[in-house]
């Protein structure tokens, strides 16, 4: 089994053609929709965890690129640079996945990247610039 | 009653009693205001957040031959300084970008770099590039300067801040339906943020709600050194509305802060850029309070749940100053991460950094407590609810 969690970006062409159904259908993946964000006439966002067999699911991932659907890897891009962040925690709000969280006791703001989904919300807000894309 | 006389002596001798903003509620629940007051000589206060009305002034040294920068035009790392002053003085605000900044063209801009940064790289001891243009007279002929500068070859680098530490701040939140980009953060739509700007109860002037202890000629902790009060910041309003424990509902008294830039330190004068507003710098301030008696320490020890705020509409409401306020929250529900506007959840985000205000009061704690830092008395109050001083808007009037 795998079990991975990725960002799909969907070209407006595709926005609506039922791809999420395929990857079940013909490749017998289980998927768990983290977040979705498809506008008419723009770009759709989808994260997904999506997990199966080995085998099905590098399959499902050839079918999705073939597609023309962009794969982005999960977090591990946006890091956060300790040096430069304040604590002020002004990214917790703006943050959708929750990634990025007030320790009540100590008002520290911790950034789970486990969690992260690679928005970059976060990044052009960070009054100092404190959270970084690194591709 | 203890006067700061008295505690100075204490401090002198290694046996003051200091707590911290933070620590002063606890205690005052468990003892009493009375034993406390007894007890605790002086309360540490923080906060470390955007002050956008601050800015530093340089005495740079005279070239050899001279030049009158007064008149003529001063860059630092290509952000343009005041140069309205004498021959080699100059000024530079946080807020100020460079010439070629793209600004909000392409919306919203950036602002990755100004005086507030440059302000952050001279206290790091780090050379600034200076181009300044003169037009050149009889005593001064030169016409052009390029060249390093260091804060320690600098005669004078002094931290001149006009308005900081803002007694209580709004809480902004954004009613329309389109992202807004503020001096106070984005806000996403319909509700979607409530972002504050305030280290609630260690936060200076809302544990001295009327200004007895803080005054002109207080010395403080600013940006990691020493300054002092210099006088009421600019937009002063003391007026405001006050609960029945004194503290304002709403934005209320200011400080004018100064103070000697070389010995600060960078990681608490902080470079900051807001998404489409601008640049500021982050200013780390902790002023002391001295326990003089019963009353100032039951002001000390208002705690985050009776420091109440306005929540406020930033899309239309702030911008065309229109007065309202959406409702009323504590700083204790802010923290909690939610509060409810208009029955909706929304989830707080604060610009000011709670855990650096803790540094701030703990330092400046450790200072006095180690006997390097002792108090002095105002020489001069700041206006206070009574004294009428206000805050106007600009009345404007036609030029034919």
């Amino acid at each position: 089994m795998v079990s991975k969690r990725i960002v799909l970006h969907f070209p407006q062409r595709l926005v609506n053609q039922p791809i999420v159904y395929k990857l079940v259908k013909e490749y017998d993946l289980q998927f768990n929709i983290l977040k979705a964000y498809v506008t008419p006439q723009e770009e759709g966002l989808m994260v997904l965890e999506l997990s199966g067999k080995k085998e099905n699911f590098d399959k499902g991932i050839e079918y999705l690129e073939s597609s023309g659907v962009k794969i982005q890897p999960l977090s591990q891009d946006v890091i956060r640079n300790e040096a430069k962040c304040t604590d002020c925690g002004v990214c917790v709000p703006i943050c959708p996945t929750g990634a990025l969280v007030v320790d009540p006791h100590t008002r520290k703001v911790h950034f789970y990247d486990n969690k992260c989904i690679a928005c970059e919300l976060c990044v052009k807000i960070c009054p100092t610039r404190a959270m970084e894309v690194h591709f | 009653m203890k006067s700061i006389k008295e505690i100075n002596e204490k401090i002198k001798k290694g046996q003051v009693v200091v707590v911290t903003a933070e620590e002063v509620i606890e205690l005052v629940e468990k003892k009493g205001a009375k034993n406390a007051a007894q007890e605790v000589d002086v309360v540490t206060t923080g906060t470390f957040g955007p002050m956008c009305s601050s800015g530093a002034y340089f005495n740079i040294g005279h070239s050899k031959p001279r030049i009158k920068l007064g008149g003529g035009t001063c860059k630092l790392n290509d952000v343009p300084a005041y140069a309205g002053f004498a021959a080699v003085d100059i000024y530079l605000g946080v807020t100020a970008i460079p010439d070629d900044d793209p600004r909000n063209k392409v919306f919203p801009g950036e602002f990755k770099y100004g005086g507030g940064h440059v302000i952050n790289e001279i206290v790091a001891g780090q050379d600034v590039r200076l181009e300044a243009t003169a037009y050149g007279t009889d005593c001064y002929p030169r016409k052009k300067l390029e060249t390093f500068i260091n804060i320690k070859d600098l005669n004078e680098a002094v931290l001149f801040n006009i308005r900081n530490c803002y007694q209580n701040y709004n809480v902004a939140v954004n009613l329309s339906d389109k992202m807004i980009y503020t001096y106070m953060g984005a806000l996403k739509p319909n509700l979607g943020n409530a972002n504050y700007c305030s280290a609630g109860q260690l936060s200076p002037l809302l544990k001295d709600p009327y200004y007895k202890t803080i005054g002109i000629g207080t010395k403080i902790f600013l940006g990691g050194g020493i300054g002092f009060v210099a006088w009421h910041g600019t937009q002063h309003n003391p007026g405001v509305p006050r609960k029945s424990n004194g503290i304002p509902q709403a934005p209320a008294g200011t400080l004018a802060v100064i103070g000697d830039l070389k010995q600060m330190k960078p990681e608490w004068l902080v470079g900051t850029s807001m998404l489409g507003y601008g640049v500021s710098l982050t200013v780390g301030i902790g002023v002391p309070i001295p326990v003089l008696d019963e009353e100032i320490i039951k002001y000390a020890a208002a705690g985050d749940e009776e420091i109440y705020t306005q929540v406020v509409d930033y899309s239309a409401n702030y911008p065309q100053c229109v007065p309202g306020s959406l409702g009323e929250v504590n700083y204790a529900q802010l923290k909690s991460g939610k509060i409810i506007v208009q029955g909706k959840a929304v989830a707080t985000g604060n610009l000011s950094s709670y855990s650096k205000a803790r540094q701030i009061a703990e330092e400046l704690k450790s200072w006095i407590k180690k006997g390097d830092f002792v108090l002095t008395e105002a020489v001069a109050p700041l206006p206070g609810p009574e004294s009428g001083y206000t805050f106007k808007l600009l009345k404007e009037r036609p030029i034919v």
